[in-house]
């Protein structure tokens, strides 16, 4: 690894205020999943849009220390994928949002490929909140902002979508911020945790 | 054939049909009595005004005068597609989207008409300049009303889909584009409607007004049809401006659905 690369942080968010949070600082390294804890309603998932650049705000953020205003929105969006709490379908059936599937990380997650048939609206909570998952991964994005990914999820479906990021964190070396309210998968699957006030976030003793 | 001229009494009389619908939908606690009253009111007197209008533009043809009535009629029109809206744009766009839409398809298929088809001395005669606008900018304005109000509509009801597109990297033109595309559909069904029907089912009210007034049939029939396409071409084309246009400031430059740019009618 270059010096230049091994300072340059892989997300890098400098005075980022979203409406009434903020300002926020934070750096992510590649390959590093961060996760970030706090009371709800207080910004959390304010503060991931932000970043997304799907809300309106100040300040900037860097991916591998390039500006997101320097790329197209579209093309920021595949490479910091954003997985909001609650997913969102706007075709029929499930295979009309994928463009390819990646049979290995439908079984990971405990799908067949009988899923990809079936109408959206016969998908249950747990299979559209995976499936939305694997949606996402289809952009191998490099940064991934995932919003309570497995709330409501049962501990075997949990376990499963932590598996999954975990392959997929070290196969591509993605980054990961990661909302969580509990503290044993925050233990689990996070290198560093941190807390957010709606202000700023604070480093969490390990 | 002469004209026979309806007098006082009989417009009386047809108004007594309007007062007993009103007295109707009060029995009927329909909350719309009022509304039609003021409504009939405002037909009346906003006629009678454009006929002493007309009567002194037929009497002094000017083009001054006829972009001045013109520019009036377009104003007008303008706020009414504003008022229409259930969520309108804020700021002069809620204004601005559908009189600049209205001023480019209503005018240039009048003017085109005007200078190629009907090719009256001078192009701007009021006789012919002032109805053709008002029958085009009467039904562009209803189709643009339609289409605006239902693009902002599933905008806001479609919030979550078009954001997850936009989130997935789908470009802004194809997140909204499956709505967009109902929009401009709801905005021409009228006057697709109104074509297929013409004859058939229903006489248009210019061609039954030119009989009326002692036209031959023919004559005010090949006058509907010229209408007719007019204002399919008129609508058809204000309603994809209007919607094109709105569908575009629903987002900003970095691509994010700003419905925050939308506010909900008193």
């Amino acid at each position: 690894m270059s010096a230049k690369e091994s300072v340059i942080p892989r997300l890098n968010v400098r005075d980022l205020s979203v409406h009434h949070i903020g300002p926020v600082e934070l750096s992510v390294e590649k390959g590093e999943c961060v996760c970030i804890a706090g009371p709800s309603g207080i910004g959390k998932s304010l503060l991931l849009r932000g970043i997304a650049d799907i809300e309106p705000h100040d300040g900037e953020v860097l991916l591998d220390g390039v500006r997101a205003t320097t790329y197209a929105p579209p093309q920021w969006r595949r490479q910091v994928g954003l997985l909001p709490a609650e997913s969102a379908w706007w075709l029929e059936t499930v295979a009309e949002h994928f463009t390819t599937v990646d049979e290995q990380q439908l079984q990971t997650l405990g799908l067949t490929t009988s899923i990809l048939g079936t109408p959206v609206s016969q998908a249950s909570t747990g299979e559209r909140q995976r499936l939305a998952l694997l949606r996402l991964l289809q952009n191998q994005p490099k940064v991934l902002l995932l919003d309570e990914p497995t709330s409501g999820l049962d501990p075997e479906n949990t376990k499963r979508v932590e598996t999954l990021l975990q392959i997929f964190r070290q196969q591509h070396q993605a980054s990961i911020l990661w909302i969580s309210h509990d503290p044993s998968q925050i233990r689990r699957v996070c290198d560093r945790s941190l807390t957010f006030n709606g202000r700023s976030l604070t480093e969490q003793a390990a | 054939m002469n004209l026979i001229a309806l007098d006082g009494i009989d417009l009386a009389i047809a108004s007594l049909l309007v007062l007993a619908l009103a007295g109707l939908s009060w029995i009927l606690h329909l909350g719309i009595g009022r509304q039609m009253l003021v409504a009939s009111l405002r037909t009346t007197i906003q006629l009678l005004l454009i006929g002493l209008v007309l009567k002194l533009l037929f009497a002094n043809v000017h083009l001054g005068w006829v972009v001045l009535l013109a520019s009036v009629m377009l104003l007008v029109a303008g706020r009414e597609v504003m008022v229409r809206q259930q969520r309108r744009f804020t700021g002069t766009w809620g204004y601005a989207l559908g009189a600049l839409s209205m001023f480019v398809s209503s005018f240039l298929v009048t003017i085109l008409a005007l200078t190629m088809l009907i090719e009256a001395q001078p192009w701007y005669t009021p006789q012919y300049a002032i109805p053709l606008l008002g029958m085009l900018l009467g039904n562009t304005m209803n189709g643009i009303a339609l289409s605006v109000d239902r693009l902002t509509q599933l905008a806001w009801q479609q919030r979550r889909q078009i954001e997850a597109q936009l989130i997935l990297g789908y470009d802004w033109n194809d997140a909204i584009g499956d709505s967009r595309r109902e929009a401009m559909r709801a905005g021409m069904i009228p006057i697709v409607n109104a074509m297929a029907a013409a004859g058939v089912v229903s006489l248009p009210g210019m061609m039954t007004g030119q009989i009326l007034a002692g036209t031959p049939p023919v004559e005010a029939v090949k006058y509907q049809i010229l209408i007719m396409f007019l204002i399919a071409a008129g609508t058809g084309f204000g309603t994809v401006l209007a919607v094109w246009a709105g569908s575009r400031r629903l987002f900003d430059q970095r691509q994010r659905l700003r419905l925050d740019r939308l506010r909900r009618s008193a």
